[in-house]
């Protein structure tokens, strides 16, 4: 059994594990070890992972830096993210932990919190309990159970009601590591009553060995609450990203939340929405860019709870090599939830022969009178436009980026940053010329 | 004058079939050429050919383009030697904007003839003289490729790119169906103003109101993939009063 050897070690070094963290957070490894033994980590078994064997990754030696032994790194000297045009606040997790040393305190808003979970646990510990692991759910995934049970630290934001953070935030989460490491990160989003603010989330590895990394996203959008969340993820091929997104939003909240896969080893992402009151609006996308073997596998879920409300998914996938992709979408309109909107669309290309593509729309609607659709197509490149490219001197290699360039533009515009929008057009279209610079240097900020 | 398109025996299959059965077409520097015919007689099929569409298969004959093998190019050498196709139904590209379509087809023309890429400002003049001899609308060219255009916007948005492009044989397939009369005006007049001595126009049309305007040295007239008759631009005027029946029933017989 792949899950012993992480039963074994959770046990022998509980009292560590705790050491290095806060009572908030030690308060809740117990429940989830029982979760933990009894789910394990989720195998193609279950139909909702049929195409990411996530115990796969686990099956191999992995260190856990679970003493906090700091790791030498100058985040601000290896990244420059002191970023003249892009001007967000900057925040790093090395690994899982947050990275103490803020070059200059940044002038957020009165009452707002942004850094690290230990601190905020303590800081706010009311705050912290009714949020921490109370949106996410480890009763039911063994990776969310798993996440509990060994972290330590991670980030958070805290936005208190009617405050608006108006400079978007920026985290940038950085893997280093001497061996073969399991990173379990968490970050916690909390968002009040008519509060708003936009977080970006980037992804990058240093070193060049393998990264199992489980992240655990909490949101909690409440009342008339405005979040952007935008994820870029630039891995090695080294790495295993396991991100699980829960997001509980009250009446009238907005979320977008779009995660762009630029590069990266093999990827699982959940988007698991709840919208829990009315006329909550959804906005959730997803881009992959793949080739040589990676896998990205996106998982949304969208629980219309109350009528009223409207989700909106985008998702979509440029396959080339050997590259493999997952989506599976699934809406789900409860009972009651009347005159619910939910719109899905998933649009993939399989550039080369050897690309897989692996979709599923998935609607469960229970409510007579709502609005829901799904399209979806896989497919290659269109030959008339290319021909037509072509036509007018365009060279075929040349046509054929322009073309996957322009198939991921409606992903970006989804983006509500305008300076990252342009950012991310930029870096597209490094990416499918092969020379995206995949780490070393955020890409985002430089 | 020589000739500037050559077009010997010509044979063109698709899946199997034969649509082009043996066409000859010489063009010379400043000449407009019109190709009439019924439909399906293969009047796209060769302005496609031309181009150097890869789903049509060229089984016989040789095309010669300024005294080069046009059939050995992609179709990409065939636009920067200077080869272009109007579009019969321009494709619709999302996601494409023109501004950047137009600006990559412009420096590709001008490294194949070893010239540095055009400077933002005169890349953005061209677009503004170009557009504004169309009477094209400033927001059509900020729009992804055809998208959302209308027919006639389509088709003037193809010569539009003629215009960007300034190519030596124009190849006109149909560019005057969709147009309404205002249109068809300023199409024909854009075409008139880019047409000189160096260049030459073939223009695939049903109808002689486009040759009121682009005024044709020579008019052929296509039937069943081969030329059935070539004249002068009276040819045109006798087509339009009495249609293509008695034309094809004379070369049946023959």
């Amino acid at each position: 059994m792949i899950e012993q050897q992480y039963i074994d070690l959770f046990e022998t070094y509980r009292e560590e594990i705790d050491k290095n963290a806060t009572p908030g957070l030690n308060n809740e490894r117990d429940a989830a070890f029982e979760s933990f033994k009894k789910l394990g980590f989720p195998t193609s078994e279950p139909e909702d992972y049929k195409h990411s064997d996530i115990s796969r990754a686990f099956d191999t030696e992995l260190g856990l830096n679970l003493r906090n032994i700091p790791i030498p790194v100058n985040p601000y000297d290896a990244f420059k993210c002191d970023v003249p045009n892009l001007n967000t606040h900057v925040f790093f997790l090395i690994n899982d932990r947050y990275y103490d040393k803020p070059r200059s305190n940044p002038s957020l808003p009165e009452g707002v919190f942004a850094g690290s979970l230990q601190t905020f646990s303590e800081k706010y510990p009311r705050v912290f309990n009714a949020y921490y692991n109370k949106i996410a759910d480890y009763s039911n995934n063994g990776v969310a159970a798993y996440n509990t049970m060994f972290a330590q630290d991670g980030f958070v934001v805290y936005v208190p009601e009617n405050t608006v953070v108006e400079k978007p935030l920026q985290l940038i989460n950085i893997l280093r590591g001497g061996v073969d490491l399991n990173v379990n990160r968490r970050i916690l989003l909390i968002v009040g009553k008519n509060a708003r603010v936009k977080l970006l989330v980037c992804d990058h590895t240093v070193d060049d060995v393998h990264f199992v990394v489980t992240q655990v996203i909490e949101i909690a959008a409440e009342e008339n609450a405005q979040i952007d969340l935008y994820e870029l993820e630039e891995n090695s091929e080294k790495a295993t990203r396991i991100s699980l997104l829960y997001c509980n939003q009250q009446e009238r909240s907005k979320v977008t939340a779009a995660g762009i896969t630029l590069h990266n080893g093999y990827t699982r992402n959940d988007y698991r929405f709840k919208l829990l009151g009315e006329y909550a609006e959804t906005h959730v996308g997803g881009l992959a860019i793949s080739d040589k073997k990676q896998h990205t596998d996106n998982f949304a879920f969208l629980d219309h709870a109350v009528p009223h409300c409207t989700s909106n998914e985008l998702f979509k996938y440029v396959l080339q090599e050997k590259s493999t992709g997952v989506f599976c979408g699934r809406i789900l309109v409860e009972k009651g939830a009347q005159k619910s909107r939910a719109y899905q669309s998933n649009h993939n290309l399989c550039v080369s022969d050897d690309a897989h593509m692996y979709a599923k729309p998935q609607l469960e609607i229970y409510a007579d009178d709502v609005k829901c659709s799904h399209g979806l197509t896989t497919g290659q490149l269109d030959v008339d436009a290319l021909f037509y490219l072509r036509a007018r001197g365009i060279p075929e290699e040349e046509a054929r980026m322009l073309l996957m360039v322009a198939f991921t533009k409606d992903v970006v515009d989804m983006v509500r940053i305008d300076i990252l929008r342009e950012r991310l057009e930029y870096l597209i279209d490094k990416r499918f010329r092969g020379d995206l610079l995949r780490c070393g240097n955020c890409n985002v900020c430089k | 004058m020589e000739n500037l398109l050559e077009i010997k025996n010509l044979h063109v299959s698709v899946e199997g079939k034969e649509i082009l059965k043996g066409i000859d077409l010489e063009v010379k520097k400043g000449e407009i050429h019109a190709i009439m015919g019924p439909n399906g007689s293969g009047k796209s099929t060769l302005a496609l050919v031309l181009a150097g569409d890869p789903r049509f298969e060229v089984t016989k004959g040789s095309i010669l383009f300024d005294g080069k093998n046009l059939l050995e190019m992609k179709p990409e050498d065939r636009a920067r030697e200077g080869v272009f196709l109007s579009f019969q139904y321009p494709v619709e590209i999302p996601g494409v904007s023109m501004v950047n379509f137009m600006r990559a087809a412009v420096n590709e023309h001008r490294k194949y003839k070893g010239e540095e890429p055009i400077s933002a400002s005169d890349f953005l003049k061209l677009m503004r003289d170009k557009r504004e001899m169309l009477g094209m609308d400033s927001q059509l060219v900020n729009r992804s490729v055809n998208e959302g255009f209308s027919g006639g916007e389509k088709k003037k948005n193809e010569i539009f790119q003629m215009a960007m492009l300034n190519p030596k044989l124009a190849i006109l397939d149909e560019t005057d169906s969709g147009l309404d009369i205002d249109a068809l005006r300023i199409v024909a007049s854009g075409v008139n103003k880019l047409h000189t001595d160096d260049n030459a126009v073939i223009v695939i049309t049903h109808y002689q109101r486009l040759l009121d305007y682009i005024k044709p040295d020579v008019v052929h007239v296509l039937y069943d993939g081969r030329i059935i008759k070539t004249a002068g631009p009276e040819l045109a005027l006798e087509l339009e009063e009495k249609g293509y029946e008695s034309l094809i029933n004379t070369a049946n017989t023959k």
